[in-house]
């Protein structure tokens, strides 16, 4: 039984946990223990593409005996599982495999090696669940596996203080999720996902379950505005931890929305869809717009993973409305998109966190503008890195390009629905998509090229040196998968293809039977991608070109004076920085979404100094929501703390008080 | 038979209640003792009403340590402790006797309300038996709430002691020893107290609790 397999595999990472534990910093202790992190998620990954595969029937829940009394613990493995275990653990081997090298380098690997596996195992259980209790076990232990991991160099400025914010966020979430379950369980309290999922529920307390649901998942998924925890946090964990929490745990949330919203819920209303959706295309649009404003290359790629978890719940908003109004066949497409973007997100996403790892592990440098010029000295480090910006940059032939291709097409389809309200709506998140991915090209060329092009601008970069084979090898995986996926996109389309028929009840055509291996999401007459094509036309114009210059150009050898673009200093300061790239998007969107001040000082005339410009930019979330609650909290405590000094007579009265109100209740109760 | 027993355990009960807001009335520090001591005379009637109608003579035995400890002993034990204080003056209460009159009258009809709701399927005898002890109860809390000197806080405190043990022993069936325990941590919550107040007293020269608070430096 497939569902047994994985729990001995799970079972077996937490036992390595407790060897990380015993361990601790002896040498080999991290070569073992990711060692077999990779082979473990090695036989999950297996285990789940076969389960994907080969779609054999419903399987029967294995109730375990652990947990409540009487109730045990249930784990089943069905489409929707199988895919997010494979997304898992396709992520998870290849951190496990970046960390082999990287995890070398690691000062102490006692605080990191103990809650690395359990990390993995807390996620693998959390899909694995098939009963609320053990869902929000599973939940819970992920999130506290992952806080020791984000404060394991807890001596580091803002560390502990990004610790602190996840866990907050991570209480609260886990708060609105057992709410939401403890309304789909009704007062009869049937936790069981079958139980659930058998039950009619009220419409209001359905459109209830959904919005604590989506504020539940989406402050782990990291929707705007409850992000705030996640660009604090996923830069503090080391970097292959980084990968795990940007790239896979965050998918973790979207399969939790998933299960609860297309699997439990039953029917939508057309308004869910719609608040997904706008929800969705705020975190896309905002997330990318504060990835431009960062310096540090970590938070950089952190808020970027709040834009990419946007463009999935506008996927997922998609997918709702259209299921809501009985389209079955867009919402097919559209959740096909949302999951091949979650699929995509965790490759390029881990892989440009293992180039930040890198970089770091290498320079000791977060801040992209002490950097610059490492192509000349971390070359393959560098084109893995332009590979994973090309990819979430959305440009063919890799995959970003294909699930954000299917999302528009899915979006293009929205003239089908009955509603007013989404027929004008859905081409603006449209708009907001297109802005969103505009954005994400421009930030990673500034990314890219602040980092890796250009002169070095500090001595770290100068002495940087390329990253370990081990690394090398994690990293060229992803990138692998990346193209791959990019293109033979309809081998993974007919992957998804049971999950998808299993949540709205249609699947997409297949695809791989198509001419030439190219897809076709809803009819050829009206749009068809071949990412193949692409491909061998990429590769045929470039050896052309290459072929052309070599034997048309001069071979003769010039040496000239390099023009110096008007900067007769050679300093590397005079270079252009990340600021001022980010400069124009600044001016256009930073006084709104920032808040942003712009202030000139100008010497006067005969003064010696030099002029500053200075900008301020504030998080208009955190100041618009999280620092009136804030104040909140703070007058409350103080208005209570009054209480800590009544009087005896006082403190009697307010029992006395107590008591006669509970006496009122019960009277009045009818 | 059974009518008279119903009703003559409704009067002792109830006469308790009336005893209860005859405390409230006081304004007297000896008075209060006195009226105390009926309150302790009226239970110890009831009680041994009780163990005459429910056929349960172990229940004599709370009612003597009722009549003896709180009848006679602590009211008297209290009237010393007033003599060698000195502060047999007039009690001062917070927000006036009237009020606080009404709302005892409120409490009453709240814990009958409550009462007869909660238990419409017991015995007709505990029922009504409960109920009055609530009032008691209730009554002796609001008092304590309402009294600013620590004297008259201890006989609130004592009158919902008795409110606890018209309870217990209306209830048919409840184990002597919880009824006997019930009257002699009495005993112990007297002496405790009485330390307290001599030991207040030594200390601030007064036992009127306000003081306390204005030591404390804090608020009213």
């Amino acid at each position: 039984m497939a569902v047994g397999a994985v729990l001995t595999c799970v079972a077996a990472l937490l036992a390595l946990a407790g060897v990380g534990v015993i361990a601790q910093s002896r040498s080999g202790a991290s070569r073992l223990v990711y060692s077999a992190c990779l082979a473990l998620c090695g036989v999950i990954l297996a285990v789940a593409l076969s389960r994907l595969v080969a779609a054999p029937g419903p399987e029967p829940a294995l109730t375990l005996p652990v947990g409540l009394p009487w109730i045990g613990a249930r784990f089943r493995i069905d489409a929707l599982t199988a895919f997010f275990l494979a997304v898992i653990n396709f992520g998870a081997a290849a951190a496990s495999l970046y960390a082999l090298g990287y995890g070398e380098h690691e000062e102490h690997p006692g605080r990191v090696l103990p809650f690395y596996p359990a990390f993995l195992a807390g996620m693998n259980l959390v899909v694995l669940a098939d009963d609320a209790f053990s869902f929000l076990v599973a939940w819970e232990f992920m999130s506290l596996a992952s806080w020791a991991l984000v404060v394991a160099h807890h001596r580091e400025a803002d560390n502990v203080r990004a610790g602190y914010i996840y866990l907050l966020m991570a209480s609260f979430g886990t708060l609105m999720l057992l709410l939401a379950f403890g309304l789909l369980a009704g007062p009869a309290g049937s936790y069981a996902f079958g139980d659930i999922r058998a039950a009619e529920h009220a419409e209001w307390l359905a459109g209830l379950v959904l919005l604590l649901a989506l504020v539940g998942t989406g402050s782990k998924a990291g929707l705007v505005p409850l992000h705030v925890w996640l660009p604090l946090a996923h830069p503090a964990a080391p970097s292959h931890v980084s990968a795990l929490m940007s790239g896979v745990m965050t998918k973790v949330a979207v399969y939790g929305f998933v299960r609860i919203t297309f699997d439990l819920l039953g029917t939508p209303s057309w308004w869910w869809g719609l608040a997904v959706l706008g929800l969705g295309s705020l975190t896309a649009v905002l997330g990318v717009l504060y990835a431009l404003m960062q310096r540090d290359l970590k938070r950089l790629l952190a808020y970027s993973t709040v834009e990419n978890v946007g463009i999935i719940f506008i996927g997922l908003g998609l997918a709702l409305a259209f299921k809501a109004s009985g389209l079955a066949a867009p919402a097919a497409l559209a959740l096909t998109a949302a999951l091949f973007h979650v699929l995509n997100h965790s490759f390029f996403k881990s892989l440009l966190f293992f180039g930040a790892g890198a970089v770091l592990t290498s320079t000791g440098e977060r801040d992209i503008e002490k950097l610059g010029g490492l192509i000349r000295r971390m070359p393959q480090v560098a084109f893995l890195f332009l590979g994973g910006c090309l990819a979430i940059s959305a440009l063919p032939p890799l995959n970003g390009f294909v699930s954000e291709w299917l999302l528009f097409q899915a979006i293009l389809l929205s003239p089908d629905l009955p509603q007013w309200g989404l027929k004008l709506t859905i081409p603006a998140a449209g708009a907001m998509l297109a802005l969103a991915a505009a954005l994400s090209a421009a930030c990673f060329v500034r990314a890219f090229g602040i980092t890796f092009l250009g002169r070095p601008r500090s001595m770290e970069a100068q002495a940087a040196v390329e990253t370990d084979p081990l690394s090398r090898a994690g990293m060229f995986l992803l990138l692998a998968a990346c193209l791959v996926a990019g293109i033979l996109p309809g081998v993974v389309i007919d992957a998804i293809a049971p999950v998808v028929e299993a949540q709205v009840g249609l699947k997409m055509p297949p695809q791989t039977s198509n001419a030439w291996l190219s897809i076709i999401p809803i009819a050829e007459s009206r749009s068809s991608y071949n990412g193949l094509l692409v491909f061998s036309f990429i590769v045929f114009s470039t050896l052309l070109a290459v072929e052309v210059i070599h034997r048309f150009a001069s071979r003769a050898l010039r040496r000239a004076a390099p023009w110096d673009c008007g900067y007769p200093q050679p300093s590397p300061v005079t270079q252009y920085t990340a600021d001022s790239f980010a400069q124009p998007i600044r001016r256009v969107f930073g006084e709104i979404a920032f808040l942003a001040r712009e202030r000139v000082e100008m010497p006067p005339p005969g003064d010696a100094r030099p002029a500053r410009l200075e900008v301020r930019m504030h998080d208009l979330v955190w100041q618009v929501l999280y620092a009136p609650i804030q104040g909140w909290i703070q007058l409350g405590a103080e208005k209570l703390n009054h209480l800590q000094f009544l009087t005896i007579r006082r403190y009697l009265s307010l029992v006395f008080l107590a008591l006669v109100a509970l006496l009122l209740m019960v009277a009045i109760w009818p | 038979m059974q009518p008279l027993a119903l009703d003559v355990a409704h009067m002792l009960a109830g006469g308790l209640v009336l005893v209860s807001f005859m405390l409230l009335y006081q304004d007297r520090m000896f008075g209060l003792l006195n009226i105390f001591a009926l309150h302790a005379v009226v239970l110890s009637l009831s009680i041994a009403w009780q163990a005459y109608v429910q056929n349960a003579p172990h229940l004599f035995i709370p009612g003597a340590i009722a009549l003896i400890l709180k009848g006679i002993i602590i009211p008297v034990a209290l009237h010393r402790v007033v003599v060698k204080l000195g502060i047999h003056r007039e009690i001062e209460t917070v927000g006036g006797i009237g009020p606080t009159m009404l709302a005892g009258i409120g409490l009453v009809a709240l814990s009958m309300v409550v009462m007869l709701r909660a238990t419409a399927a017991a015995d007709p005898l505990a029922r009504q038996d409960l109920a009055f002890a609530l009032s008691v109860i209730l009554l002796g809390l609001l008092m304590m709430v309402t009294r600013r000197n620590a004297v008259s806080q201890v006989v609130g405190f004592l009158s919902i002691e008795n409110g606890l043990i018209l309870a217990a022993t209306g209830a048919k069936g409840m184990p002597l020893v919880v009824e006997i325990s019930v009257a002699f941590s009495v005993i112990v919550a007297f002496i405790v107290i009485g330390v307290f107040l001599f030991r207040i007293r030594e200390r601030f020269d007064t036992v009127d609790l306000q003081a306390l608070d204005e030591f404390r430096g804090e608020r009213q």
